[in-house]
């Protein structure tokens, strides 16, 4: 939709061309939430597109994602075989609600930054041990596990003005092996549930990642496989009855139950080999 | 900043925070269409440099250097597409609104997308078609036949719009070039439920640069009206104003500011100051009904407590009959709030023209009503209102309401400047109507046998904060669903009852949609109680032929039976569902297998006045000119008015060119609601070719010296003996012999005929995640027969898919405050192509003997039974009678869940509900 109230955009080349921040700025990334509501607060649009960051650079070290790297460029990305968890990268963007359509324009850290608990790219990034890169106003950059950005519905730790660089994902976690389940109140809808459980190729290890069920993405770590009941009760001691997130895509009783269902099930999978 | 679309340069500058879908507008490509503006429709696609993008969410300045491609390029060198010709020939679209979306897409991909449309279509909405026919354009199917005169009824020939729908040519209400000086209107709502208006401080607002005016309550004609549209005024309470300085629900509009820009009118929206007095509010009708609930009318010494109508009526004697039970059922069921999202949201351009008249270009299904409203509100002479339609994309019933024109016309009066007001997606669920929920009480008893010995039922509707549509909802629930079944004794007590929400309004199916739900589901459970197959309970209850057709009132009425389908119905559905089609129950014991059927019967028609015109000419070059009233939002009548005209004059449809819904230009009519497209308008048009063809005859006889019997039509020409004579040769000679070859006719809606629409679903139920796969959708419609087949069909697949939508996925959430939580497409979830199951279709040989040619309604009742079907077969395969909509998989899991930790599952029965007083 027209955004009414923006009256310029800047689009730098170069993140000193930035130098201050005022509370009606806003970045623009793929704008396909900016432009899909009102933002009568925002006066001026600041686009990344310019900064033109290349979108991927896999090494030996893993995958450096840009924040601008669009949902389509990383969901024809073609993994080095050895990454056995490369897979993860296709599900979790089928599993957001946008048409493929958008994903020609929408972004990586636009997804994460809009920080919705079904944002799948916040999933993806979570369960494979992601660190983000942040460009804080002050300059340089911050470094932040990606489990510790979000920290609520719509809510993380960006201040104001900080950018979202980039997502690395190890390469110690991209050969995980893994296991993803979700599902939604209607065919192919907003995630009520998104967990994914990933398991060290050799190792007897258990990571499960809770995603959409609760209002932040929460995640176990288990040295060793567990016993189910030793699951159950881990993911009530991890996650407080206000974290389970109730809105019309599903409520928490239901996303809590699914949760379990889904971690028991993906503790089944990677503890059969 | 240049670019090129659809092949020629552009140079021009986009407002900075614009987006690509209003910038290709500006520059005339109307083709690019905003269904919700928010990115979950794509009914805006286009292509840039070949990718497709929505464009609503396209910043307009990144277009800069592109090459655009949008519906209107993609024919070349005047060769159609072949995914538009692909649309042409499936027909895959009703209103049209969302093809070009559907189009831009669906012509990107390749085989693999093709073999993958739930996933690659999730991001188009389609609300007419239920996606069979868009799924037969992908696979190359051809659904329309060839028009080839003599054989234009029963023939599924194409739409009249059809090549101006898939080459973006069709002009919905406001695809228009902008109007020198257009104002652009945009409307403050009320953020509380319930208040008084104290003051509205306007000095801000009309300091914002390129605001030009600021309307009030203080501004508008002191006069109570409904927005609800019948030709019978009375039906609907006089009990809204234009603005009004009392709001009642969150929503209701307050204020409008015209400006040049809709930026500059929605800046001025957000300068007004408002000081409101708060006012308790109630959201709930039972609530409402207590005697100390806060009342929201007091406008005449109608209005004694918020209870707007309440009817009653008992045929025989409820209680001999409950005495004489074996058994008695009886339970609550409860419906959701669900909005019709038509593609085209409400919009109307109005302006004064060099004639001095009033012109409304809108988006309405009964223009002359709102003509006549118009007329009233503003004190203006019949001659000085022109009000019409051209292509409009979807109604479904929420355009049988004045919503946008009244505004419209307000500010052009006052300013005397042509004025465009567009609601926004967010405004349909907020400031727009809904369909209305009801609770529905309903006790049966029977004999062992089965046999209905009382039906009782307590219907408590909430109209929210304005009855328009109220009253006849509310009769409707009350009506065809009770008297769909031979029972002595009959009693029901309704009530309409006001509440701080938002006005319901007539939606598709209109109350007995909502009832039906309630007696169907309970018919089932009163079935099994006996240990009776519900098919037969069915057969053993329903009305028979030459029953008198009452449902609880001891009037006489004008309905009857011009046909009668149910049997037929009744057995196809269950043949199809015994048949083993359809997809196998998933893997796993987790799934639970269940079928289920309900039946409905409907009304061809209101039983308000309801009254049609058509006007009928010979052109000089030999073809037809038909002139209907009734306006076409996708519903097919235009299509069916052509053929009826065409078949009664022996001529291809393609041979009769067609005008409508427009004050000026068309004979009178009421408006197309209540299945009255084919049945009253159809039946003008028949009577209308019928005396055209009478004159035509006449004349050729004095032409050819003979008897006007010896003379016959063909095609375009007139034909005695071995003699054939063009019409425009007879048209010459006839008028410079001063004769004419022009008729109008009348219709008039009584008697009315009744169709029955029976649906079957065999579902599994996941007893874990209580999701649901529907295996298999049967429906049969009793609908007389088939003007267009093709149309039939889709217009069934339509309802049926807006079916499952109100079964499955739909409804409207309020907070405390009274807000809607979900007025987006993205949190309010229509069917997309993979929440449809394709449903085999069966049509009963049925002729009826009231409508023209031998048709029915076909449109509005195939909705009913299907809620009831999904119900009754999740209630086969679980055990558990689930009694309110919708039914998602977390509601679901809600009862089944829990039921399967405590006790087998089969005991797990709905707790009795207090009696029926």
């Amino acid at each position: 939709m027209n955004l009414n109230t923006i009256t310029e955009v800047k689009r730098p080349v170069s993140r000193d061309e930035i130098p201050e921040w005022r509370e009606d700025y806003a970045w623009l990334a793929g704008g396909t939430w900016l432009f899909s509501t009102p933002q009568i607060a925002t006066r001026t649009l600041i686009d990344l597109e310019t900064l033109r960051w290349p979108s991927l650079s896999p090494s030996a070290s893993g995958l450096e994602i840009a924040a601008t790297c669009t949902i389509a460029e990383l969901e024809r990305f073609a993994a080095p075989s050895a990454w056995a968890a490369a897979p993860l990268i296709k599900l979790c963007c089928h599993a957001l609600l946008m048409s493929f359509k958008i994903y020609n324009a929408a972004t990586v850290g636009g997804n994460i930054c809009m920080s919705l608990p079904a944002g799948a790219m916040i999933s993806l990034t979570t369960a494979l041990e992601g660190v983000y890169r942040l460009w804080p106003r002050e300059g340089g950059t911050r470094q932040v596990q990606a489990i510790e950005f979000v920290t609520g519905n719509h809510k993380n730790l960006l201040q104001p003005g900080e950018l979202l660089r980039s997502i690395h994902l190890p390469v110690d976690a991209l050969k995980k092996r893994f296991a993803f389940h979700r599902s939604s109140l209607t065919h192919l809808g907003r995630s009520a549930a998104l967990i994914i459980g990933t398991s060290g190729a050799e190792t007897h290890d258990l990571t499960v990642t809770i995603t959409a069920a609760t209002s932040r993405p929460i995640q176990i770590n288990f040295d060793r496989l567990p016993s189910r009941e030793e699951l159950r009760h881990a993911i009530e001691s991890h996650v407080a009855e206000s974290d389970w997130f109730d809105d019309v895509h599903g409520s928490a009783r239901y996303k809590r139950h699914l949760t379990f269902y889904y971690a028991e099930q993906i503790l089944a999978e990677l503890g059969a080999r | 900043m240049n670019l090129t679309v659809n092949g020629k340069r552009l140079s021009a500058e986009p407002a900075p925070g614009q987006c690509l879908r209003t910038f290709l507008r500006e520059h005339g490509w109307f083709g690019v269409k905003k269904g919700c503006d928010q990115g979950d429709c794509g009914a805006c696609t286009v292509w840039l440099d070949g990718v497709p993008f929505h464009s609503c969410l396209v910043p307009a300045f990144r277009a800069e250097g592109r090459d655009v491609t949008t519906v209107e390029g993609l024919a070349r060198n005047g060769r159609l597409h072949p995914m538009q010709q692909a649309f042409l020939d499936a027909q895959a679209f009703q209103c049209g609104f969302c093809a070009a979306g559907m189009i831009m897409t669906s012509a990107t991909f390749d085989k693999d997308a093709c073999n993958n449309l739930p996933f690659k279509l999730k991001g188009n909405l389609c609300r007419c078609t239920g996606y069979h026919s868009i799924e037969d354009a992908l696979h190359g199917v051809v659904n329309a036949e060839e028009d080839v005169a003599g054989h234009a009824c029963g023939t599924s020939l194409r739409s009249p719009y059809a090549e101006a729908i898939v080459t973006g040519k069709a002009h919905y209400t406001l695809d228009v070039p902008p109007m020198e000086g257009m104002l652009h209107l945009k409307v403050l709502r009320s953020p509380h439920a319930h208040a008084r208006i104290k003051s509205i401080k306007r000095d801000a607002a009309r300091a914002v640069p390129g605001v030009v005016a600021v309307f009030t309550w203080e501004d508008v004609p002191r006069k109570l009206y409904s927005t609800a549209t019948h030709e019978d005024h009375l039906v609907d309470p006089d009990d809204t104003y234009i603005l009004d300085n009392v709001a009642r629900f969150v929503g209701q509009r307050i204020a409008a500011v015209v400006a040049e820009t809709e930026a500059a009118a929605e800046e001025g929206c957000r300068k007004l100051e408002v000081d409101y007095e708060l006012l308790p509010s109630v959201f709930d009708p039972e609530a409402a009904m207590q005697p100390d609930a806060p009342i929201l009318h007091d406008k005449s010494i109608a209005y004694r407590d918020n209870i707007y109508v309440d009817i009653h009526g008992e045929l025989g004697d409820v209680d001999a009959g409950f005495a004489e039970a074996d058994a008695i059922h009886e339970m609550t069921y409860s419906t959701s709030r669900a909005q019709h999202v038509h593609l085209e949201t409400h919009g109307s351009l109005s302006w004064l023209g060099d004639d001095d008249r009033l012109h409304i270009r809108t988006s309405s299904q009964a223009p002359f009503i709102t003509k006549q409203k118009i007329c009233y509100l503003f004190g203006l002479f019949d001659r000085q209102v022109h009000v019409f339609t051209e292509r409009i994309g979807g109604g479904f019933g929420g355009k049988q309401e004045m919503l946008s024109e009244d505004l419209c016309a307000l500010a052009t009066l006052k300013t005397r400047r042509p004025v465009m007001w567009e609601f926004t997606r967010a405004e349909q669920f907020i400031g727009a109507t809904t369909r209305h929920p009801m609770t529905v009480q309903v006790k049966l008893g029977a004999k062992k046998d089965g046999t209905l010995t009382a039906i009782q039922v307590r219907v408590v509707s909430n109209t929210g904060a304005y009855g328009n549509h109220g009253g006849e909802t509310l009769a409707a629930s009350l009506g065809s669903p009770i008297a769909a079944y031979r029972c002595p004794n009959k009693k029901a007590d309704g009530y309409a009852v006001y509440t701080n929400t938002l006005p319901a309004g007539g939606f598709r199916g209109y109350g007995a949609t909502q009832t039906t739900f309630a007696i169907e589901c309970a018919m089932d459970d009163l079935a099994r109680e006996l240990g009776i197959d519900p098919f037969t309970m069915r057969r053993i209850n329903k009305v028979r032929e030459t029953d008198r057709i009452e449902s609880i009132w001891k009037e006489v009425s004008d309905v009857m039976f011009g046909s009668y389908g149910v049997d037929q119905c009744l057995d196809r559905v269950e043949e199809a569902l015994k048949s083993g089609r359809g997809l196998p129950k998933p893997d796993g014991d987790e799934w639970l297998e269940g079928t289920g059927v309900a039946l409905a019967m409907l009304e061809s028609g209101p039983p308000t006045e309801h009254r049609s015109g058509a006007e009928m000419k010979l052109l000089p070059d030999g073809s037809y000119h038909l002139a209907v009233g009734s306006t076409e939002m996708g519903n097919g009548s235009a299509t069916a008015h052509r053929q009826i005209a065409a078949s009664v004059l022996n001529t291809r449809a393609s041979n009769v060119a067609l005008v409508n819904g427009n004050t000026d230009e068309t004979p009178y009519d009421t408006g197309t609601f209540a299945s009255t497209g084919t049945v009253v308008a159809g039946q003008a048009v028949e009577k209308a070719a019928t005396a055209l063809r009478d004159v035509l005859l006449n004349h050729a006889g004095r032409y050819f010296g003979c008897e006007a019997r010896e003379c016959s039509l063909q095609d375009d020409a007139i034909i005695c003996a071995n003699q054939r004579v063009p019409l425009s040769e007879l048209y010459a000679a006839g008028t410079n012999a001063g004769d004419r070859f022009d008729v109008v006719r009348k219709a008039y809606l009584s008697p009315r005929s009744v169709g029955f629409n029976v649906h079957g679903v065999r579902l599994a139920v996941h007893r874990v995640t209580g999701e649901i796969a529907v295996l298999q959708s049967v429906h049969a419609a009793d609908i007389g027969r088939l003007i267009n087949p093709m149309q039939c069909h889709g217009q069934l697949d339509g309802a049926i898919a807006m079916g499952f939508g109100w079964a499955l996925y739909e409804k409207m959430v309020f907070d405390e405050t009274g807000a809607v939580v979900n007025p987006a497409l993205r949190d309010y979830r229509i069917p997309a192509f993979a929440d449809v199951p394709r449903s085999e279709i069966y049509f009963a040989d049925t002729y009826d003997t009231v409508g023209p040619l031998g048709a029915k309604a076909q449109g509005e009742c195939a909705i009913n039974p299907v809620a009831p079907a999904v119900a009754n077969a999740i209630a086969n395969a679980t055990g558990v009678r689930f009694t309110s909509l919708p039914f998602t998989p977390d509601r679901i899991f809600d009862r089944l869940g829990a039921a399967a930790e405590r006790k087998p599952i089969d005991q797990e029965i709905e707790p009795i509900t207090p009696s029926i007083r």
